[in-house]
């Protein structure tokens, strides 16, 4: 890791809220106060009604996945192939970009929340495959 | 084709040329520019010390200043914009604009990597957790670019029962009009079951789905009818062009069957007063077999969803009903990174009747369109035709 790598100050200034949340396992994402919109990444304005009262609140973690793809090769030197990168759709309707984990998924698959521990940085939300498993 | 405000103006690709290409070993990026450059300056009758706009891109830190330094040119124009490997497609756009206001009266677009001999390619975003990409991108190891345009393949074939063998034809198309190509980096004969049995990179993607990694570039050279007159070969109309950008991260592209093309295809369409029906020579951004299929249902060669059985039974290849890639494309020519500058290249040629054994019979319309980013962030088309 690079500058801001410590774990106690990791990210930018507006995702403070969000590390700090993930560091408890709640994933969090930005609500609309004037029109109830749901955002992620997090902005100084609303991407639907551009009012600025914006307010992190927890999420049910519960998320369908929109795509997938299994990698097949070397990306980064402390992630060994294969793994699953997709993307997610959380029910309150952000999309995140993740990982899937545990047992195999498809696009349509219904997933929650769970997290992976890091040693330099707070813990990632991932996803894994809902109910069934 | 006057629905054009710059019909009163109109304005011209008078010079082409590619970089050496494949493996260069024995240039820089900045000698290769300045070899592509006398080329094509040298097809406008022109030199160097005509060149008063110059728009560049991946050429260092103000590219712009860097090159016009190298060349010998001091523009009143400049333009270092970055829209990825589109950017040249959208150069057109701004230079067409700066010529026909009278802000430059010769634009130069250019552009060399080497890529291949440098090994210089990263697979990563960057893991700077300052960035968003830094932090929601990169922790979960997505690979640049090759893991981004999977996940737009696989939704594409989900949302629309695309084939892996749809794919495979575009790749199998590409080569056909490689082999027509002495410049092409692979010749070989190639099957849909070749590209199907090829090693897995990123599902769906096989390897053989994914376009080159090599060296190469170009220039082109844009100008007002005043100074078409001096070209040594056919001037080439601009009737067209447009540009768009959609989305940085893929997480925040709102349908990843879509792209910006779908915009920058409607400017560049409307201004030059044609639909996709009148394109007689496609020449689209073939990062990747797949993106093809996108774009053909973006610039509305076919409905939505449709885009893999439009491509079936060689539908793009030679004696196709849509000559696409006709010299091999990113996929089977050269990919030097930004493939943009080679599609505008391989436009003019097919427009100027001098493509020789891949040359398209009556070409009069040809489209460039290109594309850049993390997958699919922009869009840049360019309309080219006779007078």
């Amino acid at each position: 890791m690079s500058d801001g790598g410590d774990i106690e100050t990791f990210g930018d200034p507006t995702t403070v809220p969000f590390w700090a949340a993930a560091r408890q396992h709640r994933l969090v994402v930005q609500r609309c106060n004037s029109c109830g919109h749901h955002q992620f990444y997090p902005r100084p304005h609303c991407l639907s009604c551009e009012a600025a009262e914006l307010e992190w609140v927890s999420v049910k973690g519960t998320a369908t996945v929109y795509s997938m793809t299994t990698t097949q090769v070397q990306v980064y030197p402390d992630l060994p192939p294969p793994y699953v990168v997709a993307l997610v759709d959380l029910s309150e309707g952000p999309r995140l970009l993740t990982n899937l984990v545990g047992a195999s998924c498809r696009i349509g698959d219904a997933v929650r929340v769970t997290w992976r521990e890091r040693k330099d940085a707070p813990p990632l939300p991932v996803f894994e495959r809902a109910g069934g498993s | 084709m006057s629905k054009s405000p710059l019909s009163q103006s109109p304005i011209y690709i008078v010079g082409v040329a590619e970089t050496p290409l494949g493996k260069v070993v024995d240039q820089s990026e900045l000698s290769m520019v300045a070899l592509a450059a006398k080329e094509a300056l040298a097809e406008a009758g022109l030199g160097f010390k005509d060149v008063d706009g110059l728009f560049v891109n991946y050429m260092g830190e103000e590219g712009s200043v860097q090159v016009g330094e190298y060349l010998g040119i001091q523009p009143r124009y400049a333009d270092s914009s970055d829209m990825g490997g589109g950017s040249f497609e959208a150069f057109v756009h701004h230079a067409m604009l700066a010529v026909a206001a009278g802000r430059c009266e010769l634009a130069l677009i250019t552009y060399a990597s080497r890529q291949r001999s440098r090994r210089n390619r990263n697979r990563a975003v960057a893991a700077d957790p300052g960035t968003l990409s830094g932090q929601f991108e990169a922790p979960y190891g997505i690979h640049f670019p090759i893991g981004y345009y999977a996940l737009t393949a696989a939704r594409h074939m989900h949302q629309y029962g695309t084939k892996p063998e749809h794919l495979a034809e575009v790749a199998v198309a590409a080569r056909r009009w490689a082999q027509l190509n002495p410049k092409a980096w692979v010749r070989d004969p190639l099957t849909i079951d070749d590209v199907l049995a090829s090693p897995m990179i990123s599902d769906p993607l096989h390897k053989l789905d994914c376009c080159l990694v090599t060296d190469g570039g170009g220039a082109v050279i844009v100008t007002n009818k005043a100074r078409a007159k001096d070209a040594a070969k056919r001037p080439v109309r601009v009737l067209g062009a447009g540009e768009s950008t959609q989305q940085w991260h893929i997480s925040q592209m709102a349908d990843l069957t879509v792209t910006p093309g779908v915009v920058s295809s409607r400017e560049a369409f409307g201004m030059a007063g044609i639909t996709a029906k009148d394109i007689d020579v496609f020449e689209p951004y073939d990062n990747f077999s797949h993106s093809v299929i996108h774009y053909l249902e973006d610039l509305g060669f076919c409905a939505r969803g449709e885009g893999g059985a439009f491509v079936e039974g060689g539908r793009l290849g030679p004696g196709g009903d849509l000559p696409s890639m006709t010299m091999g494309g990113g996929l089977s020519y050269c990919h030097p990174g930004a493939l943009g500058i080679l599609l505008l290249v391989e436009a003019v040629r097919q427009v100027r009747g001098e493509a020789g054994p891949r040359q398209v019979e009556d070409a009069e319309i040809a489209v460039a369109h290109g594309i850049g980013g993390l997958a699919f962030s922009t869009s840049a088309t360019v309309v080219l035709g006779r007078e």
